[in-house]
């Protein structure tokens, strides 16, 4: 067991994938000096300015050409370096990346992993922060991925770089630095099997990305007051884990879902509504869920702070959950 | 633009006798396919090339098989003659079994990656940025192959253009960008929309070499597309040709184009791209019985591939849950 951090280990990942596949590369914006958040540093210095490419600022461009040099027989990682600046190339991830393997029949395949760092951090206003995850999980075609640890970042990664469809692959900004532990031999984790952060019999609370962690402290705040909390880390939106949703649901009763996206059409929703199509007999108390309030996210910390979800936020609709 | 009935120099009769029929071939198979919209067996929209043709013959027969080529939604002539088969891009306009992508594109989705064929598109444009991550690719793997992305005059207007001739020219990528020029941009005259020069005049600015020449003239779009497809093989990096020619239908198979004088289209029709290379191979010692009979060749083909068509079942409902991707189950909590 070592301790690594959540950007180095997607980028033991990435570095391991392409030693062992000359196909796989990775091509985006200031790529060439290790990326915006150093999450590429050093492997320029290993792979050289072709596997590791620098683009120019054309984020349909980088999109568009990796759909096509998937097609061509390779394994582009592509990094958009913020999830918003991702919105410049939906016609070439939705209309282009996620259809294509469907609408020609299977002919071509496009093995895409697409970097979108999501998420709050600090007075980066509304153009920086936002976490987009729901909409792709809406798109047929496309994986969508929100690692909360180092050795999730890591195991998803190699998933990610090995699956042979285009992966959205979300990393948060707050977790860059976070460090956690890793197996010394660590292995790929497969899509669509959720971790059980937190064992629990009282309520289930279901969330991913940073918010997993901001989940646990809730749960450590309610076991002071006798509430054992089943934190579920959903890893990914698409596949996403209903079985283990639903098992944790029938045993504790109740349901939780935290998210840092915006509440009103949050993949939450969609959890809360499998949730009550599928459980509703086990649950002892209304679903809830908790979620950013629908306004774009400001610069100023203290306008900035109304709308995170938090702790303390959590556990209070936690509590709600046994009133 | 000068026109060339005559024989001109080099004037291969053997090669130019086969891009006749390969014209016909074209032009038959989309008469077949507007039949088809009227006799609603073909349901979703087609985009006809009628007029367009030499420029998917001569641009496309300067290919290798195993070079790349990408379309637009006005397609089936580049996939004609990149080697696709009629019969089963008929399917594929009908929706059935057997189409090139079981029929689950329809026109404006047809691909054949056996012959190189990467795709027509539903979005103006959107291939630009595509065809140069495949020429990137190539160039990644050291390969020798080009590739081929045509679009219409439409699309210099999208931002993919300006960002993908960008990077092909920053990694000198192995592509030809043919920008089919028929003056209009589905029922708008593109250049009442285009401020500027033009597309050559946009990939000039953009470092890449580029030409404009009559798209209506097979021969000439063949020695212009020979020419630059070597210099592209060579490792030259990309180059841009301008074919101007003409829609001689409307944008759709049910478009009637009314917002064009008449006379403007009878016009046209003088100028119709088979009809001069007709006139060229005769010049050059072929007789109207040679040309009737790659004509007839290309009727029965295309009869045929229409009759075939129709008698070809729907694909089985399995397909439509296929190659969705291979993560989850598409099919979960749906009805």
């Amino acid at each position: 067991m070592a301790k690594i951090t959540y950007a180095d280990a997607a980028k033991r990942a990435i570095a391991e994938e392409m030693r062992a596949d000359p196909t796989v590369w990775a091509v985006g914006e200031d790529l060439g000096r290790g990326g915006v958040f150093g999450q590429y540093k050093g492997l320029p210095e290993e792979f050289g300015p072709e596997r590791i490419a620098d683009a120019p600022i054309s984020e349909a461009c980088i999109m568009g050409a990796a759909v096509g040099a998937a097609m061509m027989g390779t394994r582009p990682i592509v990094e958009m370096r913020f999830s918003d600046f991702a919105l410049c190339a939906i016609d070439e991830l939705v209309n282009q990346a996620a259809k294509a393997r469907f609408m020609f029949g299977g002919q071509a395949k496009v093995p895409l992993v697409v970097r979108e760092p999501i998420g709050m951090w600090r007075s980066s206003a509304a153009q920086h922060s936002q976490s987009l995850e729901s909409w792709y999980a809406h798109i047929p075609g496309l994986v969508v991925v929100c690692p909360a640890t180092p050795a999730d970042n890591y195991g998803l990664m190699k998933t990610a770089i090995r699956n042979d469809d285009p992966v959205v692959y979300m990393e948060h900004k707050n977790l860059w630095g976070l460090e956690g532990d890793i197996d010394d031999a660590p292995a790929a984790i497969p899509f669509g099997k959720a971790r059980v952060a937190r064992a629990g019999k009282d309520a289930t609370l279901v969330a991913w990305s940073a918010t997993v962690h901001a989940a646990l402290e809730a749960a450590g705040e309610l076991a002071k007051e006798g509430r054992e909390i089943e934190v579920v880390d959903l890893r990914c939106l698409w596949p996403w884990d209903r079985e283990t949703v639903l098992a944790s649901v029938r045993k504790t009763g109740r349901l939780l879902i935290a998210h840092e996206a915006v509440r009103v059409g949050g993949f939450g929703a969609e959890i809360a509504a499998v949730v009550a199509e599928e459980a509703h007999g086990a649950l002892k108390a209304p679903v809830r869920r908790v979620g950013s309030p629908r306004a774009p996210i400001a610069y100023a910390p203290p306008l900035e702070d109304l709308l995170r979800v938090t702790p303390a936020t959590i556990a209070r609709a936690a509590r709600g959950l046994f009133a | 633009m000068p026109s060339s009935n005559s024989a001109p120099r080099n004037f291969d009769a053997a090669r130019y006798r086969a891009f006749y029929r390969t014209m016909w071939r074209i032009r038959l198979f989309e008469e077949a396919a507007i039949r088809a919209v009227a006799d609603k067996l073909v349901l979703g929209a087609i985009h006809p090339s009628i007029g367009q043709e030499a420029v998917a013959v001569g641009v496309c027969g300067n290919l290798a098989r195993e070079d790349a080529m990408l379309s637009t939604h006005r397609g089936h002539g580049h996939t004609l003659a990149k080697g696709a088969d009629s019969l089963a891009m008929m399917r594929e306009l009908f929706g059935r079994e057997g189409g090139t992508c079981h029929g689950k594109g329809g026109s404006m989705h047809i691909a054949d990656f056996g012959v190189g064929m990467l795709g027509a598109n539903g979005v103006v444009g959107a291939n630009i940025v595509i065809a140069v991550g495949a020429a990137h690719a190539i160039k990644l793997k050291r390969e020798n192959r080009i590739v081929c992305c045509l679009f219409g005059d439409g699309a210099i207007n999208r931002g993919p253009f300006m960002e993908g001739l960008n990077w092909a020219g920053v990694w000198k990528l192995p592509v030809l960008f043919v920008c089919e020029d028929n003056g209009f941009a589905a029922s708008t005259r593109t250049r009442a929309m285009t401020s500027g020069e033009g597309p050559a005049a946009r990939a000039r600015a953009l470092g890449i070499p580029a030409e404009e020449i009559d798209g209506n003239d097979a021969a000439l779009v063949d020695e212009t597309a020979k020419r630059l497809i070597g210099e592209v093989r060579g490792g030259g990096g990309p180059r841009f040709l301008v074919t101007k020619t003409y829609r001689l239908t409307g944008h759709t198979g049910v478009d009637p184009a009314a917002y064009r004088p008449k006379e403007e289209v009878e016009a046209k029709w003088k100028d119709d791209p088979i009809a001069r290379l007709g006139a060229a191979l005769i010049a050059a010692g072929l007789s109207q019985a040679d040309l009737d009979a790659e004509r007839r060749a290309a009727s029965a083909e295309m009869d045929g591939a229409y009759a075939a068509a129709r008698e070809t079942p729907w694909p089985p409902e399995r397909r439509a849950y296929e190659d969705v991707q291979d993560a989850g189950d598409p099919r979960v909590a749906a009805f």
